[in-house]
């Protein structure tokens, strides 16, 4: 039993687990004062529901024996006895660490539906979510043991270089950004969208949230090598460097466009260049992290006017941030792997293009699966107990009709 | 008895009262406030968004005065708030027919 990548690994999982309730704060302070307990509540509903889906039904379909090579067997280890039985510890917080990206990923989604959703509603979506989107997914990038279906040597690609995620780029934030996506428009935009304002009402909870992020992130990414080695090391520091200099392109972005730097343009290019080293982290040398990073904090900067543009009200920018930096960060592989560091080299370090057009395919199954499958959840939920609340709730504040509490005396 | 009424740059109200203080005022009474004169708004941006803040923060003080006194402390709130910027704010004295202490039931200039 090796004891040191067991310790490691306890210790990621709850840095991952750290990231939701860091994720309540980055969105509650971007929320208005009347809704910041609902945003924070469908963070802290996420590992509600979320720990209830990844038990049942969702490991199993995540990393039980695959069928087919699509899903995992959905009665692999319900309720993780069987693994809990087994007795092996680095099998049981791989379980237990699977469960705090499930859940990160779907609360990620809350984002795009501030203000206007059902509580109960966002409960079944997150649930079902989780089973239906979330873990097949992961099966395809990461499960089935060292044979990953869309992994390098996999099924789907057979013997052709990549594709490469070695965190989440498609799983987590490519997938959590399209279901954003989709279920924004489902849900229409809040009463006022684009006309009145609707600016952030804390900015400092922004700031710590995106520091609790960056903190929990490390384990998420450098966690990602499931061992205390070279993989997690590498990671740790392209995590690092990436995200520092996407504060810079972000920043940098605000201050030609509109003249100046701001704190929430700051936090927000943490999170931008978070997501796009990503997947990035184990491939890339720290000169290919700091492009990706300042790529990444510029590209989101630019990409969160789009819903102003084309009307849909992703309220806090999932589809800029997570969507953008994530297929960024994913595609970035293909151009920017070092090749030495892991596996194969991208266009600008002596590969091909080929590994870059694997990326891109990789990216557009998990695009088109979570928009197919996020859109049937959504519809279910809508024709059967409704997805938004009424106009009088979202313009009196959806925190106390749905919650019965107010955050602060007086809440605009 | 007068009272005078200022809504001043929030910035300014340590200054102020110091002076209502060397002036001799014993009691003022301050509450923060909103509005807009010739200043108007200012615009924020989020994320690239912008938005026109309408009522920019001010600070309103309220100081009862004798008859006497009330040029006098109208000066100094004045030259203690001024910063010769445009929205340094305003300062206007209306007549009060009576004021009672409530802790003595004084009327008048006594309860001043």
């Amino acid at each position: 039993m090796d004891s040191g990548n067991i310790a490691w690994l306890l210790t990621s999982a709850s840095l991952v687990l750290l990231m939701t309730p860091g994720l309540a704060f980055f969105y509650g302070g971007m929320s208005r004062g009347k809704s910041v307990l609902n945003m924070m509540m469908m963070s802290f509903g996420a590992m509600a529901v979320g720990v209830l889906a990844w038990i049942t039904f969702g490991f199993s379909i995540s990393a039980g024996d695959t069928m087919g090579d699509i899903i995992g067997n959905p009665m692999y280890d319900f309720g993780l006895i069987d693994t809990l039985e087994g007795g092996d510890a680095m099998a049981i917080i791989s379980a237990g660490f699977g469960a705090t990206f499930a859940i990160i990923t779907v609360a990620l989604i809350s984002g795009s539906v501030a203000d206007r959703m059902k509580f109960g509603s966002w409960l079944l979506f997150a649930f079902l979510w989780v089973i239906l989107v979330y873990a097949p997914v992961s099966h395809w990038v990461w499960g089935d043991g060292f044979a990953a279906l869309l992994g390098p040597d996999g099924p789907w690609f057979g013997s052709l270089p990549g594709p490469y995620d070695f965190a989440g780029g498609t799983v987590v934030h490519i997938n959590a950004g399209v279901a954003g996506l989709v279920m924004a428009l489902l849900l229409g935009v809040r009463k006022g969208f684009g006309k009145e304002p609707m600016r952030p009402h804390n900015l400092p909870f922004v700031m710590l949230g995106a520091a609790l992020l960056w903190f929990g992130w490390f384990g998420f990414n450098a966690g990602s090598a499931f061992a205390a080695d070279g993989f997690a090391a590498t990671a740790w520091v392209n995590t690092t460097v990436a995200t520092g200099i996407a504060i810079l392109g972000w920043i940098l972005v605000e201050k030609i466009r509109d003249g100046k730097a701001t704190s929430l343009g700051a936090a927000s290019g943490v999170v931008a260049g978070l997501v796009a080293i990503t997947p990035a982290c184990a491939s890339l040398d720290p000169i290919g992290a700091a492009i990706v990073g300042f790529l990444a904090g510029a590209l989101s900067a630019l990409a969160v006017g789009l819903k102003y543009k084309f009307g849909y009200d992703d309220s806090l920018d999932v589809v800029g941030v997570h969507l953008v930096s994530g297929l960024w960060g994913t595609l970035a592989i293909g151009l920017l792997a070092n090749g030495t560091i892991n596996g194969d080299a991208g266009l600008f370090y002596g590969g091909g293009i080929t590994l870059f057009g694997v990326q891109a395919a990789a990216a557009g199954v998990t695009i088109v699966y979570s928009a197919i499958a996020t859109l049937i959840i959504g519809l279910l939920i809508k024709y059967t107990i409704g997805l938004r609340v009424s106009e009088e709730v979202e313009v009196s504040g959806i925190d106390l009709a749905e919650h019965g509490e107010t955050a602060y005396e007086e809440a605009k | 008895m007068k009272l005078v009424t200022a809504i001043i740059q929030p910035h300014r109200t340590d200054e102020v009262r110091a002076a209502l203080e060397a002036a001799g005022v014993k009691g003022v009474t301050v509450s923060e406030a909103a509005g807009y004169g010739r200043q108007k708004g200012h615009t924020e941006v989020y994320r690239g968004a912008e938005y026109t803040v309408d009522l920019v923060p001010k600070t309103r003080l309220e100081v009862l005065v004798d008859d006497a006194d009330a040029a006098t402390v109208t000066e100094a709130i004045v030259s203690a708030a001024q910063t010769g910027k445009i929205g340094d704010g305003k300062v206007w004295t209306v007549p009060v027919d009576d004021v009672a202490r409530v802790r003595t039931g004084e009327h008048g200039a006594d309860a001043l």
